[in-house]
């Protein structure tokens, strides 16, 4: 609570003093609402955010997030001021959030502005405007390019196609389309079994390690009762966990999909894949926020369900687990939404707390698979506290390091890179990224979240790697689904 | 589970990350968590020992020969002066070229942003030429889009602090820049990569342009200084080009908040802390903390078993023997206040303080504030004290701006505590795991 929001102070005066009694001066009118939004009268301007910001570090016109966030939301008051186009040119990495030293919600701010800009400003039959909303909405597009993969594959690498994507949309044709996968996570997914088979997989599991480790059955079966969780739950004896794989591991990298459930398999976890729409990411960042609104409500929903039956929620790409987690309950107000927020889990991290990873791994190799590895911390991972992560478990894995490149952004934020007129200022903030990459000793990448492998990949031609597919072949073994038949 | 580690410091600013480097000399697991980004980026970069004494006599020339009179309580006091040599040494082992003034014992005298001098024991090599001792007219060289540095009224208050040589103002238009509010990691990224720009006489690079835009203003002076954003990961390269250009020594005025040197000397410092093979984890706020208190009984005191680091909401468990609280003090909000009273947040450590809240400051704002030494008492092995003087936890050490007894605004001493403090801290916690 701001100093604003109270009333008066209450310190009793001696009789004597009351000539020099600070008497305070009523600046808001009686019992009525402040206008600040809460949080911008927590900037004191130190503009520390601005430092962290890698748009404002290459482009001149970007005015920064202080501007984007506290600023316009005080100009706007003044009614006269309508929000300011940059707010288009942020790229929601979300850096400015936790170099606040005020806990000031920039990129809530930021989000909230940008949705009223397109809502308010934007012409609906702009090209931009069109461009925009296909990119956010890539998940309604991914299914039908899954149907065909190969044709899409073909069709979307044609100079041609690329072409009429700058000319016609904006999509600048400097990129090559991600790849679609010939069979998405999901149809291997149900091939497989489903959750069923997940279920008997995960109990086999669980006897091969009671049996080897008969000391461990303590914590093997009752991890789930150590963490603390809020409300009243359903609470399952079992191991259990919803996987939201995200638009990306579904249509392009099922492989990223496919370690997680052979790597949580492996500790004895049940996994149900439950429906699910797209993060909301590149929604947030298009300012879509109507698009988001809908796609969180599937989720949460689903989510939800998943919850009450004991599960909890783990997420691969980084991005999705921010937008679950952090923007989900700053921008919308859904029953349930609190509860999916406190309970999805980065899945890497929900093993280090759950399990003990870090000795699993300990001794484990990876073969001629892998070598070693330029890491790069996504800033979405970052924000979350796993930037670290990644390089401490590869440590554990003989024949295999992860060098971290550094805490530049790679540049591409999503939908934002792909768009013709940022392409050159994405390729700058990158530039320090690929830099880095290129000194590292390794001539393979790797990060978790999957704009910035594509960035990555794009800036300096390596192959990347998610953690999760290392993690797999240390634990499992790349042969494993076909040993487990 | 938890995430286990020997030692955890909890805070990523001087203090932590040298507790960090400290105990990672023993043969230990260290790690280090940082919630939001350390007021280093704040701070001006300069490393001060002592400038003035706690009874306000000063410019100090040898901060080390004042330490030993330091009253009961101040920091200084509780590690003892070899503890503050030896944390300077790693220090000077850590920054190497990129810092200067280990070579002697007294104080520098270093021009701010402002036109005052700051005594001051280590400063960036970039700062270096620049000092008031040195002989030499100055030219100080401001820009229009860049307010916090007004170079002619720097100037004349240098002129008016006395300083041994002439000193000359000139603001002149940053080539390359176009908006009025520039971030200076933007200044600092044209020069960096000395990216093209356009100028009256056609494109060229931004190192040329901003050179050619100084020539005409340089008189006899042999030095000249900018306000510090001469370039961030490539800063020695841009002010060695404008050096040569100009055939001038080139140096760089403190500046801030925000502030390049506190962000270079922040990567130093981090370089350092990766290469000594501490695990970090940054964004995330330690919120709580579990002690083993049903196991100790009415022995001694509690130890803290495990932290609590709060991630978007879920608790992550962190374990170690040993804790280290190095969260900064009413900026870093290690310490915090409200209208009741002043407190520590994580451990809730005792911080002294009078009831009466119109008792934590006085009227004159220049004033000897009592807020200014708020924060947590401690033993001489850093751990916090209770209201009783006894220890609050068997193994948690407090180092930096946390502590109280110490005014580092008025003694120009914040650098330095943090540095000692760290140093022991993370070396004690180091040793006492078992």
């Amino acid at each position: 609570m701001s100093d604003a929001d109270r009333p008066t102070d209450d310190v009793s005066i001696d009789d004597d003093d009351q000539d020099d009694a600070f008497e305070p001066i009523q600046v808001f009118p009686e019992g009525g609402e402040t206008d600040l939004r809460p949080g911008a009268d927590d900037c004191y301007k130190c503009s520390t955010c601005d430092t962290n910001c890698p748009v404002a570090e290459v482009d001149d016109e970007f005015p920064g997030p202080k501007f984007q966030g506290p600023e316009q939301w005080r100009l706007k008051r003044q009614e006269d001021h309508d929000i300011d186009e940059s707010v288009m040119k942020c790229s929601n990495c979300m850096r400015c959030d936790s170099a606040c030293p005020s806990s000031v919600p920039l990129s809530q701010m930021h989000n909230t502005a940008r949705g009223e800009y397109v809502e308010e400003r934007m012409d609906k039959l702009s090209r931009e405007y069109v461009r925009n909303r296909i990119l956010a909405n890539y998940r309604r597009l991914a299914p039908l390019a899954a149907a065909f993969p190969r044709t899409t594959n073909v069709v979307m690498g044609l100079s041609a196609t690329q072409w009429l994507g700058e000319k016609v949309l904006g999509i600048t044709s400097q990129r090559e389309f991600p790849e679609f996968a010939t069979e998405t996570f999901r149809e291997w997914w149900a091939k497989r079994g489903g959750n069923a088979t997940s279920k008997k997989r995960a109990r086999e599991a669980r006897v091969a390690s009671d049996a080897t480790h008969p000391s461990d059955h303590a914590s093997g079966t009752s991890s789930r009762e150590q963490t603390e969780r809020g409300g009243a739950k359903v609470e399952n004896p079992d191991k259990r966990v919803a996987y939201f794989h995200g638009c990306y591991s579904n249509y392009n990298t099922p492989e990223v999909a496919k370690a997680l459930v052979r790597v949580y398999e492996h500790f004895g976890y049940e996994i149900l894949v439950p429906d699910q729409h797209c993060s909301g990411t590149p929604m947030f960042a298009n300012g879509m926020l109507a698009d988001a609104r809908r796609s969180a409500e599937t989720n949460v929903r689903e989510l939800g369900a998943a919850l009450e039956e004991g599960a909890d929620i783990v997420a691969s790409c980084s991005s999705c687990s921010m937008s679950l987690r952090q923007e989900y309950p700053e921008l919308f107000d859904i029953a349930g939404i609190e509860d999916v927020a406190a309970n999805t889990w980065d899945a890497v991290e929900y093993l280090r707390v759950h399990e003990d990873l870090e000795r699993a791994l300990e001794g484990t190799s990876v073969g001629d698979e892998f070598d070693d590895f330029a890491y790069h911390a996504p800033c979405h991972a970052r924000n979350q506290g796993l930037d670290g992560q990644t390089v401490e478990l590869l440590e554990r894995i003989d024949g295999v390091e992860a060098h971290d490149v550094g805490d530049s952004c790679s540049g591409i934020s999503g939908t934002y890179g792909w768009k013709a007129e940022n392409y050159e200022t994405s390729m700058k903030i990158g530039s320090e990224m690929f830099e880095h990459m290129n000194d590292a000793d390794a001539a393979q990448g790797l990060t978790e979240c999957p704009t910035c492998s594509m960035q990555m990949e794009h800036g300096t031609g390596y192959e990347i790697t998610h953690t999760l597919e290392v993690l797999a072949a240390a634990l499992v073994g790349p042969d494993a689904e076909a040993r487990a038949q | 589970m938890a995430i286990e580690d020997d030692v955890l410091v909890v805070g990523g600013g001087l203090a932590g990350a040298t507790a960090a480097l400290a105990a990672a000399r023993g043969d230990v697991r260290v790690r280090l968590i940082s919630h939001r980004q350390s007021t280093l980026r704040h701070a001006s970069g300069l490393i001060d020992v002592l400038g003035y004494a706690p009874t306000g006599e000063g410019p100090l020339a040898d901060p080390f020969s004042a330490i030993p009179d330091l009253p009961d309580g101040h920091p200084y006091e509780r590690v003892g002066l070899e503890a503050v040599r030896e944390a300077l040494e790693l220090f000077d082992a850590v920054a190497g070229d990129a810092y200067d003034g280990a070579h002697t014992d007294a104080n520098a005298l270093v021009p701010t942003h402002g036109g005052t001098v700051k005594p001051t024991a280590r400063y960036p090599t970039a700062t270096a030429p620049g000092l008031a001792s040195a002989d030499g007219d100055a030219l100080l060289v401001g820009f229009e889009t860049l307010p916090d540095f007004d170079a002619p009224l720097a100037a004349a208050h240098l002129e008016a602090a006395g300083v041994p040589f002439d000193a000359r103002g000139v603001t002149v238009r940053f080539p390359g820049i176009g908006r009025d509010d520039a971030k200076i990691t933007r200044y600092a990224h044209l020069l960096d990569r000395d990216e093209v720009v356009e100028t009256a006489a056609g494109e060229t690079g931004a190192r040329a342009a901003l050179a050619e835009t100084v020539r005409p203003h340089l008189g006899d002076e042999p030095r000249v200084g900018f306000p510090a954003i001469l370039g961030d990961e490539r800063a020695a390269d841009v002010r060695r080009d404008l050096a040569d250009r100009l055939g001038v020594d080139v140096f760089e005025v403190p500046m801030g908040p925000p502030s390049l040197p506190g962000m270079r000397l922040e990567d130093l410092l981090y370089d350092a802390v990766a290469d000594a093979g501490v695990r970090v984890t940054t964004g995330v706020p330690v919120v709580d903390y579990e002690t083993d208190a049903a196991e100790t009984g009415a022995a001694g005191p509690e130890r803290i078993e495990r932290v609590i680091v709060d991630r978007n909401g879920s608790a992550i468990p962190h374990r170690a023997e040993q804790y280290v609280l190095a969260t900064g003090g009413l900026v870093g909000k290690g310490v915090q206040s409200d209208r009741e009273r002043v407190h520590e947040p994580i451990f809730d450590c005792h911080v002294p303080h009078p009831a009466d809240r119109y008792d934590w400051f006085v009227d004159d704002v220049f004033g000897d504030q009592p807020y200014a030494r708020f924060g947590v008492p401690v033993d001489r092995a850093l751990r916090p004290l209770d209201a009783d003087d006894a220890p609050e936890f068997a193994n948690l050490h407090a180092a930096g701006a946390v502590l109280g007894g110490y005014d580092f605004a008025a003694e120009k001493s914040g650098g330095g505590v943090s540095l000692a403090t760290g140093y022991v801290a993370g070396r004690r916690a180091a040793e006492e795991c078992q």
